[in-house]
């Protein structure tokens, strides 16, 4: 019962994280190896905030969003669109995201060091939940990230700009055909995406200490989530994430907890011997 | 007054020649994809309400034609005017608000959406009530109105075809721009293609198809073009090219 909770802790934090890292990839065809820092930076923002300028965490959790949000629109603005707009190639932008996330994960070293950090909130003892303890903050991570989600499919299923920005990740072209700004939406997308992973990074602070290295070890399962559900649907990204999630925790009954990362490895790679387009579909 | 009855004939008579009554004029066009030119001077004129079909074997670049006019290459020389307007070089997305719709031949809808977010897609850039627009295009198909809420890529070939078509005409275009419309159509579904092509031109679009399927297509148009290796080779009425030897032998096989 324990291992569930976790699972289904650390498997919305990998949902909400990687729907962003999916779209992108689906939209842009490339994958964005920054997407893990930028929830290291989210939750370092709020840890700013929260400690070191004493805003209360719910404040900090906004600031931590819009400030993700902020650089993930400049990147779009100074570097992503004039490569497109250059015909850049996939491997290109490929290392031009790791570049950046060297950048970003260093910057964050730089500034705060390598040790690892917390919010200022207090330690509350946990309750019992049918024999297993569940922390204050374990609840807190599941509601906001079913909460995300809730919004998240109201904007993609009911908006037109979600609903733009499924077509951009469906068929770019026909998208541009029928009229729709492309740079428009996919500066939506990344404002959606990388929200989504900022969230995602604040909540992850609450389970785990804050660390430099803590969005790049998230980038593996991440990308299992998303092979998984299949590239660019959004839906399945989660419940990839759920997946991913519940059997990392799950494997630490019977292995050691050393090999947890490595079961993503193996999920992963079986999806993509036996349906590499995802349980629901998605990318072929 | 009577004079100008017999002006008034006389200028009917003469639209053929009246630039005015020009939809679009493509005139002299070099385009092709980063390294290579397709089209080497292609010229194209549609008049108002008219169906004009352009036909030629594979790689004389009927494809990237469209393409071009649609604003999706990059015009090495030449000159595209629309309603009057130079349209040469300029975005897609402006080219759909001045009134050209485009159906693609491949992925001419979006799968993963339903019919209903297909059409409203097409409709994208309007900021009025597109509730009209849906009556329109389920007049003309009106097995899309039934399939709504169900996703473009569980529907069959025809259907998805209705898709494709229904969201390029969601902003009533004055001329619409069809690439291979009954490619990979079951027989019965061609013949429910082209009688929609002529359903939908009798309401007012102008329509430009490019086409496999010639004999089909020249018999429904008014005027036809043959291009060959990005040039210009015969043009003429519909019937006319139909009739021709030279067309016959070369592209209809006969």
């Amino acid at each position: 019962m324990q291992l569930i909770i976790n699972g289904l802790v650390i498997g919305s934090i990998i949902a909400i994280t990687a729907i962003g890292l999916s779209m992108i990839y689906k939209t842009l065809n490339f994958v964005n190896f920054a997407h893990g820092d930028f929830v290291a930076f989210a939750a370092y923002i709020a840890f700013f905030a929260n400690k070191e300028l004493g805003v209360h965490l719910a404040v900090a959790f906004l600031i931590a969003i819009l400030a993700t949000m902020l650089l993930g629109v400049s990147m779009e603005k100074v570097v992503w669109r004039p490569m497109r707009r250059k015909k850049a190639s996939r491997t290109a932008l490929i290392i031009i995201s790791i570049g950046f996330a060297l950048v970003l994960r260093n910057t964050l070293l730089f500034i705060w060091g390598g040790s690892t950090r917390c919010y200022d909130i207090p330690v509350r003892r946990g309750f019992d939940f049918f024999g297993a303890t569940i922390t204050h903050n374990q609840v807190l991570v599941i509601i906001v990230a079913f909460i995300l989600m809730f919004l998240l499919h109201y904007l993609l299923s009911r908006t037109m700009i979600g609903k733009a920005m499924r077509a951009l990740s469906d068929n770019i072209d026909l998208a541009r055909i029928s009229g729709i700004n492309v740079d428009q939406v996919i500066l939506w997308t990344w404002v959606i995406g990388l929200g989504l992973a900022a969230s995602g990074g604040v909540l992850y602070g609450l389970v785990t200490a804050i660390r430099p290295s803590m969005g790049w070890y998230l980038l593996l399962p991440m990308f299992a989530a998303i092979i998984l559900g299949g590239i660019g649907n959004p839906y399945g990204t989660i419940a990839g994430g759920m997946v991913i999630g519940l059997s990392q925790e799950l494997s630490t009954a019977v292995l050691p907890t050393e090999y947890k990362f490595a079961v993503s490895f193996v999920v992963m790679a079986v999806m993509l011997l036996i349906k590499p387009e995802g349980l629901f579909g998605g990318a072929k | 007054m009577y004079i100008w009855g017999v002006r008034d004939d006389e200028w009917g008579d003469g639209l053929m020649e009246n630039d005015d009554t020009m939809i679009l004029e493509v005139d002299n066009i070099v385009s092709g994809y980063t390294d290579l030119d397709i089209l080497h001077g292609i010229s194209i004129g549609i008049e108002s309400g008219e169906i004009v079909s352009i036909i030629g074997p594979n790689g004389s670049g009927k494809s990237t034609l469209m393409k071009t006019i649609f604003g999706l290459l990059r015009i090495r020389d030449g000159r595209i005017v629309f309603k009057g307007e130079d349209i040469t070089g300029i975005m897609p997305e402006r080219i759909v608000r001045k009134g050209m719709g485009y159906v693609p031949q491949e992925k001419e809808f979006f799968s993963s959406l339903t019919v209903l977010e297909n059409l409203e897609m097409g409709a994208f850039i309007s900021d009025c009530d597109i509730s009209e627009s849906l009556e329109r295009v389920y007049r003309i198909f009106p097995v899309l109105a039934e399939k709504g809420r169900i996703r473009a890529g569980a529907l069959s070939g025809g259907e998805q075809r209705m898709v494709g078509f229904g969201r390029a005409l969601m902003l009533s275009p004055d001329l619409l721009l069809l690439d291979e419309p009954s490619a990979g159509l079951a027989p019965k579904m061609r013949d429910m293609v082209f009688g929609k092509i002529i359903e939908i031109n009798r309401s007012g679009t102008s329509i430009l198809i490019v086409e496999q399927n010639a004999k089909r297509s020249l018999a429904i148009s008014d005027r036809g073009y043959v291009l060959e290796m990005g040039r210009n080779r015969f043009e003429g009425a519909g019937c006319e090219l139909l009739e021709n030897e030279d067309v016959l032998r070369l592209y209809l096989g006969g």
